[in-house]
């Protein structure tokens, strides 16, 4: 297979060697689960259980809203404590509404194994179980996986890739769920092909999971359609439109989507939830998680249920070394910063990084040189520097007509620039500032909507009643004629 | 003498034929009378507080664009708007005119104290956006998303139950880095 030679890239230290190799433990039963009804993409979900009520493992407790969301199931048994504000797992900190479960440690669930065979099954049943199941994307994106799988079954997809790059440092819960359920990997792959329709999947891993590479080999060698494809070792080859460009050779136009290109990529952690949700019934309750850094006593990939705290993760993985300078949920490059260890893990938690001060990047800024380094990193071929520039004088538009909307916040600008210029939140913060004002226009509009009809509707009144008034008229006039 | 008819005849045709096309120009490519008016409604706040002087958004832009209002007079969209303005329009920019109001720190919306509502109906009537919910005789409430906060409400109410409170829903952006400080060089 010939593969395509992408742009730009960045060799962070990847740091995964002390956990790749140890195989996932389980946590204890935490005290209480927090589950936030925003852990994806789109509408939040919408309660469907009341404070006091008893529910068993995998029960539905807040249902989705609207076509972009998804339902969020209870991960274990007990008795809803609680729904009220708490700490959302997000940089801003804000309270967001969350079911908080008290577990009763029976861990009772509704043990019917659906009987089913996934292959007899329409791409509509497929996409709707998968919707039952609460599935999102797991990498990161929490794009709700059924919505994907719907606009796949549209288009013509040609391939689906399934993500297992992990290119992020740190992480490597994707390597060892790989390492240990491989078949499930294939089946889940299997079944999305068969839901799409798809002739065949590619399974894409970079180069430095050679363990992973061998057993996805092993669980896709009885399939001819599969094929495991080793990537080269760069960050950041995870992202979808790089990941697609290596394997295809085609390019994700600029505000395209990668349908278009008949392809579609899905995460590993992903595919094995569509398999378990398939095969077993079972709804996306729990994940693997990688606790790693410089501040953690024993780093490791734990298999943890949504809505476990982030404190009572670390606490059970053995605590810290030392206070950490920065705790991040996801990986040093994407991740995002925590307010503090009072948040839940949610759908699309794919690490807990707790870094001490000398693993982070010095934030003494210092003016752009004009190097171009960021230039001849950035992987989606823009000029951070430039849109940086653009940004500093509060010209969110300009940097938008030189692709800002292109930009996949990769932050390899951030890493290479020897000013130490924060240049990926410049962007974080412009692209924050467009959809606000993309949001504020479609509230004006809205709101010159409604004074239109407003403004209609009295003019129609104001019509209504001289023609009932002139009607009256012309009736008095005749009955004084009649008189007459 | 034939050379001067022809002359004639022709520079007549000439000018007839131009005449025509012209005015036919005219009558089909008109320009959108009010593509300039949509084009400044679009920036005005949509509040349809008629602070202005005019009975809302609309008209405050028609006035703007046929030059019989500055652009100074918008309390809701504050100096942000009037350099919006006069950038599109090519005018000096000015400050807010504070004849006509000052511009607010935070969003408001209005609340009715549903306690003390008698269902009169009358701040429905004046609502300018249709965001009081109610019938005569029942109480009345406001929804909230579509409340501009202009104010306009509080006037009719006879029992003083109407009042304006700071939009206080959670907000939160990325904040913009800090600028990067240039060291002194030795």
């Amino acid at each position: 297979m010939k593969l395509a030679r992408t742009r730009g890239g960045v060799h962070p230290e990847y740091h995964k060697k002390p956990t790749s190799a140890l195989p996932v433990e389980s946590l204890p039963l935490p005290q209480m689960l927090y589950l936030p009804l925003q852990q994806h993409v789109g509408t939040t979900a919408v309660p469907v259980v009341k404070v006091g009520e008893y529910v068993r493992k995998g029960q539905m407790i807040a249902s989705a809203e609207g076509h972009l969301s998804a339902h969020i199931h209870a991960p274990t048994s007990g008795k809803i404590k609680f729904i009220a504000d708490f700490t959302a797992p997000h940089p801003s900190g804000l309270p967001t509404l969350t079911i908080q479960l008290e577990p009763d440690g029976l861990d009772i669930a509704d043990d019917e194994l659906p009987d089913r065979d996934p292959f007899a099954l329409s791409s509509r049943e497929i996409s709707s179980i998968v919707s039952e199941a609460g599935i999102v994307g797991m990498g990161g994106a929490a794009f709700p996986s059924a919505v994907k799988l719907d606009q796949g079954s549209k288009g013509q997809i040609h391939t689906l890739i399934i993500n297992g790059s992990e290119c992020e440092p740190y992480l490597t819960c994707d390597d060892r769920l790989m390492q240990e359920h491989a078949d499930g990997i294939v089946d889940g792959a299997r079944i999305m092909m068969h839901a799409l329709n798809a002739p065949c999947a590619r399974i894409a891993i970079e180069g430095n999971k050679p363990e992973a590479i061998a057993t996805m080999k092993a669980a896709a060698s009885s399939w001819d359609n599969i094929a495991v494809v080793p990537m080269p070792v760069c960050y950041p080859m995870g992202s979808a439109k790089q990941m697609i460009q290596f394997i295809t050779g085609k390019e994700v136009p600029a505000g395209g989507r990668s349908a278009e290109l008949g392809v579609l990529v899905h995460n590993v952690a992903t595919t094995f939830a569509v398999h378990q949700a398939l095969r077993t019934g079972r709804p996306l309750i729990s994940r693997l998680v990688t606790v790693g850094g410089g501040a953690i006593r024993s780093p490791r990939n734990f298999h943890v249920l949504l809505g476990t705290l982030v404190s009572d993760l670390i606490e059970s993985s053995g605590g810290l070394k030392e206070s950490p300078a920065r705790l991040l949920s996801g990986g040093p490059m994407m991740g995002q910063i925590m307010p503090h260890a009072h948040v839940p893990i949610v759908k699309n938690t794919s690490g807990i990084i707790a870094l001490i001060g000398s693993e982070l990047q010095k934030d003494d800024t210092r003016p752009c040189i004009r190097c171009g380094r960021c230039v001849s990193v950035c992987p989606a071929g823009l000029l951070p520097l430039q849109m940086a520039a653009r940004i500093r004088v509060d010209d969110v538009d300009g940097a938008a007509k030189i692709g800002l909307t292109d930009c996949i916040s990769c932050g390899s600008c951030s890493y290479v620039c020897p000013s130490n210029i924060p240049l990926v939140h410049y962007f974080t913060f412009a692209k924050g500032e467009l959809s606000s004002r993309r949001e504020q226009q479609r509230q004006n509009d809205h709101i010159r909507g409604l004074t239109e009809s407003r403004s209609k509707r009295l003019a129609e009144q104001k019509r209504a009643k001289a023609e009932e008034l002139a009607k009256k008229k012309a009736r008095s006039n005749n009955s004084k004629e009649t008189v007459n | 003498m034939t050379m001067v008819w022809t002359t004639w005849i022709i520079l007549g045709g000439m000018a007839s034929a131009i005449g025509v096309a012209l005015s036919l120009a005219g009558l089909l490519l008109r320009p959108e009378e009010d593509a300039l008016t949509i084009r400044i409604e679009s920036l005005l706040p949509q509040t349809q507080c008629a602070q202005c002087g005019y009975p809302g958004c609309r008209p405050y832009a028609q006035a703007i664009a046929q030059g019989d209002a500055p652009v100074n007079r918008c309390p809701p969209g504050g100096q942000a708007l009037i350099e919006q303005l006069a950038g599109m329009l090519g005018l000096e920019v000015q400050t807010l005119d504070p004849h006509y109001g000052e511009e607010p720190s935070v969003p408001q919306r209005a609340q009715i104290n549903e306690s003390r509502c008698i269902g009169c109906a009358l701040c429905l009537k004046a609502c300018p956006v249709d965001a009081i919910i109610g019938a005569p005789r029942f109480m009345h409430t406001v929804i909230a998303d579509q409340c501009t906060g202009c104010a306009l409400c509080i006037a009719p109410c006879p029992v003083d139950c109407i009042s304006l409170h700071a939009d206080e829903t959670p907000r939160w952006q990325w904040p913009l880095p800090q600028l990067a400080k240039l060291r002194s060089v030795p």
